[in-house]
């Protein structure tokens, strides 16, 4: 009857029950993050808490900072010392955080934030939400600059991601975003840390470690002479276009004769993941796309699908944020719909099926 | 083969416990689980739920909007999930602090245990959730009694043995219901 067997006992004693948040911090640990700075805010508490408990086992430093802001300036500190260093919030807090996250965008440091996104704007409320997209896609902060957004839909990818995440930020020299919603964080599943290795280190010549014998190195974002700062963000831009060349990343689910195309993340992913199972089971050809790289926007995945499908339905906790990308991956070739719950509201299948059974029926009634 | 427990009541009545201890005895099990804790503002005396789901493939959805199975701690719990089980479900309720509306339960199986009495019976009335997990042991697909006792040792073992009779009595006597 099973389908999942552990062979041995021993194996399974390696799989751990644990929360999103708990995950993120463990994963973080074993890469090798060494510093931790952040300031409480639900829902992501559990990853200062697993920090603050953990991380002096490993000789690292966690601290709670006096806001948000403190903690961002003390990742930016850590970050131009070489460190590997990470920062947790939710929105409003990383809201907080966003001139520092410029900052280090434009110093060109690695760093690895985690946003846990509860409903906004504003203050908003403690519940899952995806309203932060455009924040995390578009930069965020003032100025032309872009982190490298990876959108877990599991306990077990929150935690490869995250590791993975310190590679990405030290080869770029970016920050990297975790962003992940309320339930993400709150859920718990099974997790193995087995393949977690810490990242190779990459020299870090670059970085302030005292200058006994060599030329300083300075950190700084400051360019008062505007072609200066033209050409800086033009080398930006090229790392981003290295970016969009390498890191996009999706999951595709029942894609092989696929016509209605539904693409999400996160959380939400694995409900359209639910829908589609529940409309095969009614003779409908619907998919997934699961984007996993936000930023860069998986638009190669999206395009290799437009030959065989009909219309795309993107479906978020938002009031429609990643769908903007989708249609200009799309680029008018086929409709885009967009099915959203926001304000902490979780959609759940039943009402995606429903949405997925109107445009079934539309094309019926347009071909 | 899945399913889908959705447990409510009270902060304070150990509904996180049955969940953790529910996703994580399946977990050893060999099975794939998932476990949504509500968060945010609740405490001792305020409501808490989470929504367990057991599965041998991978799990979507990790929230059901109907659930297969509910256990119902308290009366609010019983007004706001009892008509969200899924028809054939089934409905759990401690019928010590639930009396009103399990005359509306229809299309559902209702399984009434008095959770309260039975563990104040025993000296512990704060075992009365592991109650509930007894009857529900006793009539489900997943998980073995023993199973449940292996992993409730690896969760209370270091509070002593007393507390771990304890419970096991108490869970013994909802297998009974």
């Amino acid at each position: 009857m099973r389908v999942i067997v552990f062979i041995k006992r021993g194996a399974l004693l390696m799989k751990r029950l644990m929360t999103g948040n708990e995950a993120i911090a463990e994963a973080a640990i074993r890469a090798g993050c060494r510093y931790f700075f952040a300031y409480p805010i639900t829902p992501q508490n559990e990853i200062p808490e697993y920090m603050a408990l953990h991380l002096p086992e490993h000789g690292g430093v966690f601290l709670q900072a006096e806001s948000e802001i403190a903690a961002i300036n003390m990742v930016y500190g850590a970050a131009g010392a070489g460190a590997r260093v990470m920062t947790s919030s939710s929105s409003p807090g990383i809201s907080l955080k966003m001139e520092g996250i410029s900052y280090i965008a434009a110093a060109e440091l690695p760093c690895v934030i985690v946003n846990v996104m509860r409903g906004g704007p504003g203050l908003g409320g403690i519940q899952p939400s995806q309203s932060d997209y455009f924040q995390a896609v578009k930069g965020g902060g003032h100025g032309d600059y872009r982190l490298l957004v990876l959108a877990p839909a599991s306990v077990q990818e929150a935690a490869g991601l995250t590791a993975e995440a310190f590679v990405l930020a030290d080869y770029y020299r970016n920050p990297v975003l975790i962003l992940a919603d309320g339930i993400i964080g709150q859920m718990m599943e099974p997790v193995t840390f087995e393949d977690i290795k810490p990242g190779e280190n990459i020299a870090k010549p670059w970085a302030t470690t005292g200058a006994r014998g060599r030329e300083p190195n300075i950190i700084n974002s400051l360019y008062l002479d505007p072609e200066e700062l033209e050409e800086h963000n033009r080398k930006l831009f090229r790392k981003y276009e290295e970016m969009k060349e390498s890191e996009q990343r999706a999951e595709l689910y029942r894609m092989e004769d696929a016509e209605l195309v539904l693409v999400a993340y996160g959380t939400t992913a694995r409900i359209a993941m639910t829908a589609v199972d529940m409309a095969r089971e009614k003779g409908l050809k619907a998919g997934l796309v699961r984007p996993i790289s936000l930023f860069p926007f998986p638009e190669r995945i999206i395009r290799s699908t437009i030959r065989q499908s009909s219309a795309y339905l993107a479906v978020e906790m938002s009031m429609g944020q990643m769908v903007e990308d989708l249609r200009l991956a799309v680029n008018g070739e086929r409709p885009v719909y967009f099915y959203g719950r926001t304000g902490g509201v979780v959609p759940t299948a039943e009402e995606i099926l429903e949405r997925i059974e109107i445009l079934a029926g539309g094309y019926e009634g347009c071909a | 083969m899945k399913e889908s427990i959705l447990i409510a009541g009270f902060g304070g009545q150990g509904i996180m416990l049955l969940g953790k201890l529910l996703a994580y005895t399946a977990m050893q099990e060999g099975y794939l689980v998932s476990m949504i804790p509500s968060y945010g503002p609740e405490m001792r005396g305020g409501t808490a739920n989470c929504i367990v789901t057991i599965a041998d493939e991978k799990i979507g959805s990790p929230v059901a909007a109907h659930p297969d199975t509910v256990i119902i701690m308290n009366q609010p719990s019983l007004e706001r999930f009892a008509p969200a089980v899924k028809k054939g479900g089934r409905i759990f309720v401690n019928s010590c602090l639930v009396r009103k509306g399990l005359d509306k339960i229809v299309q559902r199986e209702l399984i009434t245990v008095p959770a309260n009495r039975l563990a104040r019976e025993i000296g512990e009335e704060r075992a009365a959730n592991m109650v509930l997990l007894g009857a529900y042991l006793a009539r489900n697909r997943f998980l073995k009694m023993d199973s449940i006792r292996e992993s409730l040792r690896e969760f209370i073992g270091k509070k002593g043995e007393r507390l771990l009779a304890l419970n096991y009595r108490a869970l013994e006597l909802g297998a009974n219901i």
